[in-house]
């Protein structure tokens, strides 16, 4: 077996390997060991050098972005003295703004404590947390009115109202709050309780309450715990009261549902419900973060942190494609395991275990490479509104001359009336209908003038719909194409199983069939994409290279696309070999000459548009196409 | 739970009925006779507003996860009001995202009874009655009669 190319192993290259390997987790790894084993047609060591087109980035699973929170807190709790439970509903209030928080909590420590939910709100302020319509006049009904004098009298040895005493309360260690907690919630009331809120009455009733001390039984805190985490997807889960502010902490939702659940609650449904709750903190701490992005890809519960994509305004000077380093839709195979355990088998599972591609600066969740954010969504944004309707007006429709709305003729004479600006022209000739009625009568006749500029403004509008559906149409190909790759996948298999059956080729050596077709899949989603940047590229120099660009590489997928489709015969499999295993070298690097080229343009601001886009200069007038 | 819980508030409203409201299952024949969780309720207009003399019906609907979901509540009369549209429907934070589990049927009926009275213009549902509540409250209020004159009193 030879290794005479010399390009890079593309493997590893779309996203930056030797950075990615510490994140990813053993399998991956493994994995990722043994595709290189067998590659070795294609094997040749990257350099570590970054492409243009590629951004740093990392992959974080559920558990280091658990622990980078933890971090948070932790710092937050060593500057400010409070306890992690009210560090971590100060950073969730402040949106993780570490900074931010400092600087209120150094302001006005006991505002930012109520605000944040995690203490108690003096009595003087409590009119002004009521933001209804003066519900508060009439809303403390006796029920109420009743928790509300029980919780003060079990606040008094807890709180006392006055600003410091509430501090020094937050600020006290762990266990005394915990344990003041456990009071409040075993305290016998002397009477009998009758929980506020399902009004149950039975001895056996548990009382549970947070900080506030507004207590209901376990079985109401477990069902309203779960309504809010499963229904509402909510990481904020307030004190059942109306009006209380109080935010249960992270120890406390754990035992409601876990270790401490209501004797009646359904178990299942619990830790369903505290596995939810870990993944709403754990996005709530990403959303905040604009440095970090959740995989799109469903049940993929990996980050990706990306901090050079951070900011919007570099969104138009690079394109931040990244991978979060799993593969496959997790489902019939456990998640992480996925990628694992089916390259092991060797079964045809790999060829559908894609990649988790997503791009760090937009929702669209594919490769939308080579083309910029911005002018990727103004493309589908055009896409949805257009495409199908916009095939049915051209072969349907007319536009009026005068005001150019769109007109579809349903019967009638040819003496047609624009509705909406009364304009009278005949359907025929499109020339106005005045000429008709008379003596000089003359639709018959080919050129009148009349008609020759309906027609041509007709046409002007017929051309930017004709330029558009060329576009489209070749987009839309490409990715048509790409979604039948699975089903060439399934072919190509089958040719490689063949191929070991008739020669001597072993299974590992037939592999170069399925690395032409995942590159071809590859570049037919750069094609796609270049299809849509050159829809909005305006017309000049830098253009034509562009296309130039493209046709080579159009050209060269679909030379390898055939040579794949063909019959296979023992005699020329060598052959066969040889040319695919060069195409494939071929296509990859007209697809890196497109990608890099222009990646570089965007750095340097080279391109320029047709239409204006976010954060690029306006287009010159003459360049501008409707 | 949600049973319960309704049953204990139809208690409370016929032991200690909040001044100007009223509230019960809805009364009828055929399969809904017994259904607990459809309410009607009545708001007398209050006499400091625009819709005093009126008898405004609303219906109210409890979820089954009653309740810790609001119940749906909305206006079966007639009613011209920045805050409740043509629908019935009413623009209210506590019977929304501000719901709690520890309010009742009764505080909520109260607390439409203080909109009727303090409209939220800020946050409008009616754009357009909003605009005039601020801009030309005299026509605001005589509209609010008419209506009231003409689709809530019998």
């Amino acid at each position: 077996m030879s290794s005479d190319y010399e390009f890079s192993d593309n493997e590893g290259d779309y996203y930056d390997s030797d950075e990615m390997m510490d994140f990813q987790n053993d399998d991956q790894d493994e994995d990722d060991m043994e595709m290189d084993d067998y590659n070795d047609d294609f094997k040749i060591s990257t350099g570590s050098k970054r492409k243009s087109y590629e951004v740093d980035h990392t992959s974080l699973s559920q558990t280091s972005v658990e622990k980078s929170m933890k971090d948070d807190v932790d710092h937050i709790c060593g500057i400010l003295g409070v306890e992690p439970a009210a560090a971590a509903l100060l950073l969730r209030h402040q949106g993780w703004n570490k900074e931010l928080l400092i600087e209120r909590y150094m302001d006005d420590p006991a505002k930012v404590l109520v605000d944040s939910g995690a203490a108690v709100q003096e009595p003087a302020r409590d009119s002004t947390s009521i933001r209804t319509h003066s519900v508060d006049k009439f809303a403390a009904g006796p029920s109420s009115r009743r928790a509300t004098r029980s919780s003060s009298k079990l606040l008094s040895s807890l709180t006392s109202p006055t600003r410091s005493s509430a501090q020094k309360y937050i600020s006290s260690p762990t266990a005394s709050a915990s344990k003041s907690r456990k009071d409040a919630k075993s305290s016998e009331e002397p009477e009998s309780f009758v929980c506020p809120i399902c009004f149950d009455d039975s001895l056996e009733l548990k009382q549970i309450a947070l900080d506030c001390g507004h207590s209901a039984c376990s079985g109401c805190w477990n069902a309203y715990t779960i309504s809010k985490i499963r229904d509402e997807g909510e990481h904020c889960i307030r004190c059942m009261t109306e009006g209380c502010a109080i935010v249960a902490p992270d120890d406390f939702v754990h035992n409601i549902l876990v270790s401490d659940a209501a004797p009646d609650s359904d178990t299942t449904e619990n830790l369903v419900a505290w596995t939810r709750f870990q993944e709403i903190l754990v996005r709530n701490f990403v959303s905040s973060n604009p440095k970090l992005k959740f995989c799109p890809y469903p049940g993929c519960t990996n980050t990706v942190s990306c901090p050079s994509a951070a900011s919007k305004s570099v969104l138009t000077s690079m394109v931040p494609i990244v991978s979060c380093g799993a593969k496959g839709i997790p489902g019939s195979v456990k998640d992480k395991n996925a990628a694992s355990s089916a390259s092991s088998s060797g079964s045809s599972n790999s060829f559908y275990d894609k990649e988790h591609v997503f791009c760090f600066g937009c929702p669209i969740e594919s490769d939308h490479r080579p083309v910029v954010c911005g002018v990727a969504r103004l493309w589908l944004k055009k896409c949805e509104d257009d495409s199908e309707t916009a095939n049915w007006i051209k072969s349907n429709t007319k536009e009026c001359s005068k005001c150019q709305s769109t007109i579809e003729k349903n019967g009638g004479c040819n003496h047609m009336t624009c509705k909406k600006c009364k304009y009278e022209f005949c359907w025929v000739c499109m020339g106005p209908w005045t000429e008709h009625g008379t003596a000089w009568y003359s639709c018959n006749r080919y050129d009148e003038k009349g008609g020759v500029e309906a027609r041509d403004a007709q046409s002007r509008s017929r051309a930017s719909l004709e330029r558009y559906l060329h576009y489209y149409n070749r987009w839309a190909n490409h990715e048509q194409s790409a979604k039948l790759s699975v089903e060439l996948y399934a072919k190509t298999e089958k040719k490689m199983e063949d191929m070991q059956i008739t020669s001597e080729l072993t299974w590992i050596e037939v592999q170069f069939m399925k690395k032409a077709v995942e590159e071809v899949e590859k570049c037919r989603m750069t094609l796609k994409w270049t299809y849509a940047m050159a829809y909005y590229l305006a017309r000049g120099n830098e253009k034509d290279l562009f296309e130039d660009n493209q046709r080579d590489l159009e050209k060269a997928v679909e030379d390898l696309s055939e040579l794949l489709e063909s019959p296979i015969e023992t005699e020329n499999i060598p052959m066969l070999r040889q040319k695919v295993t060069d195409k494939t070298v071929y296509v990859q690097k007209r697809n890196e000459i497109v990608l890099e080229d222009t990646a570089t343009g965007f750095q340097d601001g080279r391109w320029r548009w047709n239409v204006s886009v976010d954060g690029f200069e306006e287009p010159l007038e003459e360049v501008r196409v409707d | 739970m949600a049973i319960k819980r309704i049953n204990k508030e139809l208690l409370d409203l016929g032991r200690d009925p909040p001044s100007s409201c009223s509230a019960g299952p809805v009364q009828g024949g055929g399969d809904r006779a017994n259904d607990m969780f459809r309410w009607q309720a009545t708001i007398m207009g209050p006499s400091d507003s625009p819709y005093a003399g009126g008898v405004f019906f609303l219906s109210i609907l409890f979820p089954t996860d009653y309740p810790f979901k609001p119940p749906k509540v909305s206006f079966t009369t007639k009613i011209y009001h920045p805050n409740i549209n043509a629908n019935g429907s009413i623009c209210l934070d506590i019977l929304r995202d501000q719901w709690s589990p520890a309010l009742t049927i009764s505080k909520v009926l109260l607390s439409i009874c203080s909109m009727l009275t303090d409209p939220n213009p800020d946050d409008p549902l009616v754009p357009d009655i909003a605009h005039l509540y601020k801009t030309d409250r005299e026509r605001y209020e005589a509209t609010a009669r008419e209506w009231t004159r003409k689709y809530a009193m019998q």
